[in-house]
């Protein structure tokens, strides 16, 4: 095969995988969140138990009038919901579901990963400058506080997994993880479940778009296919940070006939870690700002210091 | 090297993505603006005034905190590769100690200083 078809090719599933995966998440979101609460959940679309809900959403969104205020920061404006979804889809690319099934493999994609998620968050940032707005400022300034706070212990808690794999690279940490992993590398897992959940902006984090304060926070201005984006952008970050989360502690593709079938091992406990994600938004309350920040400082960052040392002396010890 | 060829491939897709969901938009969906529809929304009152107004951030001890431990982190990942070797392996592990220790010193005394408490 020509090398620039392979690129072609890679790049065409990347997107297949960006554009289904967060449908099922969502999907799965709906129906779970549903049966938890006493409810069906969507019934009608699509025939069975109302699969198509999303796909019809989609189609509802880009049939809505597209409105920029005319206060807003126009150029900005419109730009900003393409900011906060391509990066999710360039980190979904070096996420590897086994050592051969990757989108793009590079070297350091462990950093490169972290590099890019860091990317979106500006793109709620510019939303929430450009819309001219108070709740979209007010939003904007929460999401901001919210992120730089806990990208600090997601980071370090991905350190500590590269230090204990000695490598750099997703497929190397996955090939290097054992069982053990799970307890030496356990409060390293919560903080980065914690600090994943933050990022997201997901309940019991989701202050920044908190609809009883500030209408909607960043998006409050938006309207068919951008809104429809963010949400898009939203549901594809907990897809990226399920499987981020499977292959750094739950070994990826490790299980039983992993040689054919480790994507699919990659996958399921990625969905596993999906449900985990949908249920604290069921059964959490919001955090407060301050709460929030003061978990992130007092009880995230020296937890993952802790893992960083605990992990460090492991390594020297069993060297 | 080819990796990141892929990875600047996909880049492409997603502006593509985009470009393509856009020009669907602009086929299928109405286009009426009207004066109120453009108004900023204030849940439902005209807003009054000029609409920049000064705000107190407080949240800028948070990040100067980040920027600090944000070195920190970047200096974490090259270690992890050297831990490892036998000539650097103790030594590293000792100097890592001291950088950190030297940095929690530092967050714990901003948080003795109150900074880390909401104001």
């Amino acid at each position: 095969m020509s090398p620039w078809l392979e690129v072609v090719l890679r790049a065409a599933s990347v997107l297949a995988a960006f554009l289904v995966l967060p449908l099922v998440v969502g999907q799965t979101e709906h129906k779970v969140m549903a049966h938890m609460q006493g409810r069906l959940g969507p019934m009608y679309a699509g025939g069975f138990h109302g699969w198509a809900q999303l796909v019809a959403d989609g189609v509802k969104f880009v049939q809505k009038e597209d409105i920029t205020p005319a206060r807003a920061d126009r150029g900005v404006f419109r730009l900003a919901p393409a900011v906060a979804l391509i990066p999710y889809l360039v980190a979904l690319a070096v996420i590897p579901l086994s050592p051969t099934v990757v989108g793009a493999d590079v070297e350091a994609s462990a950093v490169l990963v972290l590099a890019a998620m860091g990317v979106g968050i500006i793109g709620t940032l510019m939303a929430g400058w450009s819309s001219a707005n108070k709740y979209s400022l007010l939003g904007a300034m929460r999401s901001a506080a919210q992120l730089v706070s806990y990208e600090l212990p997601m980071v370090l808690a991905v350190a500590s997994v590269a230090l204990a794999a000695g490598s750099l690279s997703l497929v190397g940490i996955a090939e290097a993880w054992n069982p053990w992993w799970l307890l030496w590398q356990f409060p390293g897992a919560f903080v980065f479940l914690v600090a994943a959940l933050a990022e997201l902006q997901r309940p019991p984090f989701d202050m920044p778009v908190a609809d009883s304060e500030i209408v909607f926070g960043s998006y409050t201005e938006y309207s068919g296919l951008r809104f429809a984006f963010f949400l898009l952008a939203e549901y594809a970050g907990i897809v990226v940070m399920s499987l981020l989360f499977a292959v750094l502690y739950l070994g990826g593709w490790a299980g039983p006939f992993e040689s054919g079938l480790g994507w699919l091992w990659t996958l399921l406990k990625g969905f596993a870690v999906a449900v985990v994600v949908i249920w604290l938004r069921v059964s959490w309350p919001r955090l407060r700002e301050d709460q929030l920040q003061r978990l992130a400082w007092v009880w995230l960052v020296p937890i993952a210091l802790l893992q960083l040392a605990i992990t460090a002396v492991g390594v020297v010890m069993t060297r | 090297m080819s990796g990141y060829v892929a990875v600047a491939a996909v880049l492409g897709a997603g502006v593509l993505l985009v470009a393509a969901a856009m020009s669907a938009r602009r086929l299928l969906a109405p286009h009426a603006p009207l004066p109120a529809k453009l108004t900023t929304y204030e849940s439902g009152v005209d807003p009054v005034g000029e609409g920049w107004a000064q705000t107190k951030v407080r949240y800028f001890v948070f990040s100067f905190l980040y920027v600090v431990f944000a070195v920190d982190a970047i200096y974490l990942f090259p270690w992890a590769l050297v831990l490892r070797d036998a000539d650097l392996g103790m030594a590293s592990l000792a100097e890592m100690g001291v950088f950190i220790g030297i940095v929690v010193l530092g967050l714990a005394h901003a948080a003795r200083r109150g900074f880390l408490r909401w104001v």
